[in-house]
């Protein structure tokens, strides 16, 4: 029997060892997560049952907790505004979250453009388009920079002028309007132009999260590294391929690059169970022994040449 | 790495005029970015002209550096007075305003929209709605608006929440007729636009503007004499 491969071809293997479900385990998971974030936002608007009011701009948690986004307020601050206390408590609140359990947590358990650029990647294997027009993979960084420069310059939050993260999920909040086509706009630029081009190359959104939760206690372990058949799996999972091989060669069995989303693509794509969740001071647990390791070396470097980004 | 390397380096390592073209690469990209974005930030920022924002927001500059278009005042607001602007309307992105002619503002004494600004765009102490400066109305077209043709419509004056301070009727004669013209006192005018939603013309002859639109001021003339 095949069952559809929702989230993409590099699962097989792991569905043939492990079952259709251990396989999509993180995937269900964080769309769950996605998904039921936005609606506790809409079911106010839509249901009158107002648990959160606002957008992931600000909002007030049962009329009483508030959230900000501290990049907004970032920018806010450099464009000279001193803000009211609510919002300075409600950034503090999802600063600390995020630092603690991994800033690109936003990106993949949080973000709505998030379920848009996995479709278009996921459509691009399933049309096999393979052409990839190479971006820096830190131009989301001088994107970032330049957008608070910009803020400071013009006295305004200057993102915020085109940010398809808030057009989206204000548009699912409170409607869209035109909106629609700077998504879509997205969505062709990661299907048919740049491999994992937005989240991996230009979103300043995800680059201030991955620097605010650089280091996070909460990492993706490779403990399982010894029983590595090197099908390259996780690799094609990862939205950020180049963050996999340091933890499996490398010294430390821990995936401890700030581009690192903690998506648990990588722990449902292998089928032999080498990654999993844990903190950053879990690191001798199960480690290989010397043998294993010298051969994972070889085979792993060779391996990521092909994949790795430059 | 380049081939004007005599020794191979070691993985890793990154040669003085590598990271130094790097850094001038990047620093360049940072300032075409940025300049792109602010040009847009700079066009974007001088759109709100029509743009009547909720009561208690700060001056427009300053708004655009404290509001994070959360839509918290939006939600607040009882009579669905208040939007966030899409793409497309001629409004910076995200940010609150309302459209007299459609919704105006109702005045709610304990202002709730601007309670709940959790930033300072909107001032939240605001003391009483009748502080707020949303803009000011204007009769703008005094040979349409049916008083001044001699009709008793008098719509405005009617339904305006501080009837009789910020608009009252004053007698002129015009054309050698007597008529009573609707007339704004902008210090008690603010800029609910109840007047511009009611009034009886396919297009309202009172219109409530920003007040920089809608005011003209004292100052020095161009000759730089007191006027
Ligand atoms: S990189 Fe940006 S758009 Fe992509 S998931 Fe993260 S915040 Fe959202
Ligand atoms: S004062 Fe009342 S009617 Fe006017 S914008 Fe605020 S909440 Fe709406
Ligand atoms: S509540 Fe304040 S910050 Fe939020 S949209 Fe309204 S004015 Fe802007
Ligand atoms: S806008 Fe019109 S109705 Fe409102 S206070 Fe001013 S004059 Fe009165």
């Amino acid at each position: 029997m095949k069952l559809i491969d929702l989230a993409g071809e590099p699962r097989r293997g792991a569905i043939r060892s492990k079952g259709w479900l251990k396989a999509h385990k993180y995937w269900l998971l964080r769309r769950t997560s996605q998904i039921s974030l936005l609606l506790l936002f809409a079911i106010g608007p839509w249901l009158g049952l107002w648990f959160v009011q606002g957008n992931f701009a600000s909002s007030r948690v049962l009329d009483s907790v508030p959230l900000s986004d501290p990049f907004i307020l970032l920018q806010s601050a450099m464009a000279g505004h001193v803000m009211a206390t609510a919002a300075l408590i409600g950034a503090l609140v999802v600063v600390l979250f995020y630092a603690f359990v991994g800033g690109r947590v936003y990106c993949s358990w949080v973000c709505p453009v998030n379920i848009v650029t996995d479709t278009a990647h996921w459509l691009r294997e399933q049309l096999g388009i393979t052409r990839d027009r190479k971006l820096n993979r830190n131009a989301r960084l001088t994107i970032l920079a330049a957008a608070l420069g910009a803020s400071m310059v013009t006295g305004t939050i200057a993102w915020e002028l085109v940010n398809p993260v808030s057009v989206l999920q204000r548009g699912i909040i409170f409607g869209i309007g035109f909106g629609w086509a700077l998504i879509a706009a997205i969505f062709l630029l990661d299907l048919c132009i740049t491999r994992r081009g937005w989240c991996g190359h230009l979103c300043p959104v995800g680059a201030f999260y991955g620097l605010l939760g650089a280091k996070s206690v909460i990492r993706i372990s490779a403990r399982g590294r010894q029983g590595c058949e090197n099908c390259g799996a996780c690799l094609r999972a990862c939205p950020e391929p180049h963050v996999i091989a340091p933890a499996l060669k490398g010294n430390v069995p821990l995936v401890l690059s700030r581009d690192c989303t903690t998506c648990g693509g990588c722990i449902d794509a292998c089928p032999s169970d080498v990654f999993s969740l844990a903190t950053r001071f879990q690191i001798a647990n199960h480690e290989g022994g010397c043998n294993g390791e010298t051969k994972m070396h070889r085979q792993v470097s060779g391996d990521t040449a092909l994949i790795q980004p430059k | 790495m380049g081939n004007h390397n005599p020794k191979p380096r070691a993985k890793g390592t990154v040669s003085r005029r590598d990271f130094i073209a790097g850094a001038a690469k990047s620093a360049g990209g940072v300032c075409a970015a940025g300049f792109a974005l602010s040009l847009y930030a700079e066009s974007a920022g001088s759109q709100p002209v029509q743009a009547l924002r909720p009561p208690g927001a700060i001056a427009e500059e300053d708004f655009q550096s404290a509001c994070v278009r959360c839509g918290l005042c939006v939600r607040a607001c009882p009579y669905d007075t208040l939007k966030l602007a899409e793409f497309g309307d001629d409004v910076a992105l995200g940010t609150p305003f309302f459209v007299a002619r459609d919704v105006p503002c109702f005045m709610c004494p304990d202002v709730p929209c601007a309670r709940a600004c959790p930033t300072g765009a909107l001032d939240a102490e605001i003391p009483s709605i009748k502080e707020a400066t949303m803009g000011t109305a204007v009769l703008s077209d005094h040979e349409n608006c049916l008083n001044y043709r001699g009709m008793h419509c008098s719509v405005c004056h009617r339904v305006c929440p501080i009837r009789d301070e910020a608009i009252t009727l004053e007698k002129h004669v015009i054309n050698g007729k007597p008529r009573l013209i609707p007339t704004v006192h902008s210090d008690h005018c603010t800029g609910c636009g109840r007047c511009e939603e009611q009034c009886v013309l396919a297009e309202a002859a009172i219109r409530v503007y920003p007040v920089d639109i809608a005011r003209g001021s004292i100052g020095v003339n161009r000759a730089g004499r007191r006027i």
